[in-house]
């Protein structure tokens, strides 16, 4: 039982269970997962830096087309208009409920920026080979403000909203919707690009 | 799945959860930081149960208001009504709806349930030192995290609705207070699994994987 050595490289305790155990030697191409719970210990395969910078690029493209353009496009009785992302924000803070605007804001807005900006701090000058100012603050960062973007969960909301009304108006899903469908996924596989264990094996 | 090792606690050593390194133990304890990038050391998260009974002791209290207050009012050509979570529900449904009232039903009343009674039950089995199904009930805290947030799809409909029916100008929608209560339960839940640190569930498992309790 005494089998396991301190300041080994390998050497890994799980997040989930605490187990200490030693990282397989040849893990090419894949995932490692505790021996006790199965949790994902580590990863293996893709360039840990270029692919997470890309998807991080592109989420912030699609951020700004999101915010740019109506989400929904709306016809009744003659009338139209469109919706903006941040239209709903202000209504809520208009009908003075500022502290549910607030939480709206942040899981629509700011949390997805935020997520976006630092995957672009932390892996733009890496590319360029240096490492940048508070390193590991902006990886616990990272981590730690994913949670709080709900861009998928908002986006089911839209559905169901749009799914409501459509009975008594034309909606129709402007372009801002798409581009929100596509963040949504390109930002879930920018996140599970992230391997800060890995990335401290080759930065430290 | 349970096999014979040691935990990091046992052998006095320390995870970094930044950067994944194991630190030694020093003597000096509190506030120890890593070797390698520097953030401070803890065996487990500091207060993990307390904090953790204080977010979901008020998200329970949070909970009464966010099911009685409407959450939202709807104004169409001088007629109004409110409705409240389960009255938004029952609406879906008895306009044929169903997959939409289905939707709202398990993210706004289901999970929200079943997160509350999933997190008073796995901090009850840790203050009793529970070494029962360990791995049961780490899977029962994954899916708390995973689909805990998916609650917030209620607060999200409302807040497309206030801006879209406001442009038509033939309907009036107005939130309502308990949609408030409501993005606070999710919150305070959310915040609650975050703080539960899931390695106390296996603190008083032996590493054979039977009970030390026994």
């Amino acid at each position: 039982m005494s089998d396991v050595t301190l300041h080994h490289h390998d050497l890994v305790a799980c997040h989930e269970c605490d187990l200490l155990q030693h990282l397989p030697s040849e893990r090419r191409g894949g995932r490692v997962r505790c021996r006790r719970c199965g949790c994902v210990l580590h990863h293996s395969g893709h360039d840990i830096v270029a692919v997470p910078l890309a998807l991080g690029i592109t989420a912030l493209i699609l951020f700004a087309l999101s915010n740019a353009f109506p989400l929904l496009e709306f016809a009744l009785q003659g009338q139209r208009d469109a919706t903006y992302l941040l239209a709903g924000i202000r209504e809520l803070y208009a009908q003075q409920m500022p502290i549910l605007a607030s939480v709206v804001l942040f899981t629509t807005v700011i949390a997805p920026l935020l997520h976006i900006a630092l995957l672009i701090y932390i892996y733009l000058p890496l590319s360029l080979g240096h490492r940048p100012p508070a390193f590991a603050a902006a990886m616990r960062a990272t981590r730690a403000i994913l949670p709080w973007s709900m861009l998928e969960i908002f986006l089911l909301g839209v559905l169901v909203a749009a799914v409501k009304l459509a009975e008594q108006a034309t909606i129709v899903p402007g372009p801002a919707a798409w581009a929100l469908g596509l963040l949504v996924v390109v930002q879930a596989a920018a996140a599970s690009q992230v391997h800060p264990h890995r990335l401290w094996d080759r930065v430290a | 799945m349970n096999q014979p090792g040691e935990t990091a606690f046992a052998r006095d050593l320390i995870a970094c959860h930044t950067c994944g390194l194991v630190n030694r133990r020093l003597a000096a304890g509190i506030g120890a930081r890593c070797a390698r990038c520097g953030a401070v050391l803890h065996r487990r998260i500091p207060r993990s149960l307390s904090r953790s009974w204080a977010f979901l002791v008020a998200a329970i209290m949070l909970y009464l208001p966010a099911n009685v207050l409407p959450i939202m009012h709807v104004t169409t050509l001088g007629r109004s009504r409110s409705d409240t979570i389960l009255s938004g529900a029952e609406y879906l449904l008895a306009h044929g709806m169903w997959p939409l009232a289905l939707i709202v039903f398990v993210a706004s009343i289901l999970v929200p349930l079943t997160k509350i009674a999933i997190l008073i039950y796995l901090l009850l089995s840790v203050h009793l030192r529970s070494a029962a199904r360990p791995m049961d009930r780490l899977r029962l805290y994954r899916f708390t995290e995973f689909v805990g947030r998916w609650s917030m799809v209620d607060v999200f409909v409302v807040t497309v609705l206030v801006a879209l029916v406001h442009l038509g100008r033939v309907a009036e929608i107005e939130a309502g207070l308990g949609a408030l209560f409501f993005a606070g339960v999710v919150v305070l839940t959310m915040l609650a699994a975050k703080t539960f640190d899931p390695r106390l569930i296996w603190d008083n498992v032996k590493p054979d994987g039977r009970s030390t309790a026994h």
